[in-house]
């Protein structure tokens, strides 16, 4: 199968993604509510699509909706009303024409792991009007019981674990649990009990099989030295280069970044919370929350999409934050 | 700020004549306790206090240090009994690392 490679920004348009009226409309929304995506999965290919992008496809695909890192608890100027805005994406979800089949999170759902914010975050993602919200925990969600409290309000399979699979649509879903085991040093990591469960989970999955894999912090070294990377991500990701099709959605980073290595295509999602500084970028030392006026807050989310088309080679290995 | 300059006020925090008294202190300011390693003799508190927007803790391996997420303001105290070496990270963010020394004056 050929990889998926992200759209050239650089490049103009096709003629059928060009409506600049819905676009600025989108642009809108999501600048109040951060955004969500809409993935759908259609000869094993999933594609990303802003929430209310109607020209996404297709009959019969499976289609589902990624939100992350709505850190319920946060009130800091950045966002003081996080609320709010998951309340804006869940009208968003709610109003898409194809009711998607269900909702990721891709972790944070709360900002402190009390046990209050995960209450209310529960109560606020029972108004999607899907029939699952699938979640993984954020390391926000790990900080006083390790995931103990987030179990007692997120545990969908009632397994007991922050870990899970499941197939839907012919696609193989892993959930991953990637915030809590630092032995390995400055980074996050899987740990080794998960990558025998996955080792074990994958062996009955048949390589033509597409597999999306949902997991919290990035399983890829986007910027080391803030700890936006899993220690062991490569040994995850070396159990699932023989399958034809990998899609990989993490949070964490609450911003649009992308990477692609062969069959593997690794995206991080938008926050509803607060935008976080870009990687490196000059005079900023530390990922901590981004304030900005309401207008540039509008400009920065809301000019932002993930479109992802067939078969650009020469992109396929190219990491690339969108510019805001 | 050179690291020798980091300890040698750590020197000065433990070796005050209140330190037995008031805690000796940790502050959390852009992803980073200052000072980064402290000296306190047996029996000291030290208190951390958050400054950032973002929640950190303070955490060990062994269980002795686990504080809860630090929210802006938030403090965390703990009593060191014993002599020792007591490094410590944030469980959100690993790459942020502390030491309390423990030493007999």
């Amino acid at each position: 199968m050929t990889p998926i490679a992200p759209t050239d920004p650089t490049m103009p348009p096709r003629g059928d993604e060009v409506d600049h009226a819905r676009r600025s409309v989108v642009g809108c929304l999501a600048a109040w509510s951060g955004a969500a995506i809409v993935w759908t999965v259609a000869g094993g290919v999933p594609r990303a699509a802003l929430a209310g992008d109607r020209a996404a496809p297709a009959d019969r695909a499976l289609r589902f909706v990624q939100i992350s890192d709505t850190h319920i608890g946060f009130h800091k100027d950045a966002n003081p009303d996080v609320v709010g805005s998951l309340r804006r994406a869940t009208a968003e979800i709610n109003a898409l024409p194809q009711a998607p089949a269900f909702v990721v999170h891709t972790g944070d759902v709360s900002h402190l792991s009390k046990a209050e914010e995960f209450g209310q975050a529960r109560e606020l993602l029972a108004e999607l009007r899907v029939d699952r919200v699938h979640t993984v925990p954020g390391e926000h969600d790990a900080l006083a019981d390790g995931v103990g409290g987030y179990l007692k309000a997120f545990d969908l399979d009632g397994a007991g674990r922050s870990w899970y699979s499941f197939d839907q649509g012919g696609v193989h879903f892993i959930g991953l649990d990637n915030v809590r085991t630092f032995s390995k040093g400055r980074l996050a990591a899987i740990g080794d009990e998960q990558l025998a469960w996955l080792r074990q989970d994958l062996a009955g999955v048949a390589h033509s099989m597409p597999i999306v894999v949902l997991a919290h912090i990035p399983l890829w070294t986007v910027w080391e030295p803030w700890g936006w990377g899993t220690a062991d991500s490569a040994a995850a990701l070396a159990l699932l280069r023989p399958y034809g099709s990998v899609t990989v959605l993490n949070g964490h980073v609450h911003q649009v970044l992308q990477k692609v290595e062969g069959h593997v295509a690794l995206h991080t999602a938008m926050s509803l919370a607060y935008p976080l500084p870009t990687p490196g970028q000059a005079g900023v030392g530390e990922p901590g929350p981004v304030t900005v006026p309401a207008g540039e807050l509008g400009k920065r989310l809301g000019t932002r999409e993930v479109h992802l088309v067939r078969g650009r080679h020469a992109l396929a290995l190219v990491d690339m934050p969108l510019e805001r | 700020m050179h690291p020798s300059a980091l300890f040698f006020t750590a020197i000065a925090i433990a070796s005050a004549p209140a330190a037995a008294q008031a805690p000796a202190v940790v502050e959390i300011t852009k992803f980073a306790y200052a000072p980064r390693e402290i000296t306190v003799a047996p029996g000291t508190t030290v208190r951390w206090t958050n400054h950032d927007e973002t929640p950190h803790t303070v955490t060990d391996k062994v269980g002795e240090l686990a504080s809860p997420g630090l929210d802006t303001g938030d403090l965390y105290e703990h009593a060191f009994a014993n002599e020792g070496d007591y490094p410590y990270t944030c469980a959100v963010h690993p790459f942020m690392t502390g030491v309390v020394h423990v030493r007999r004056p």
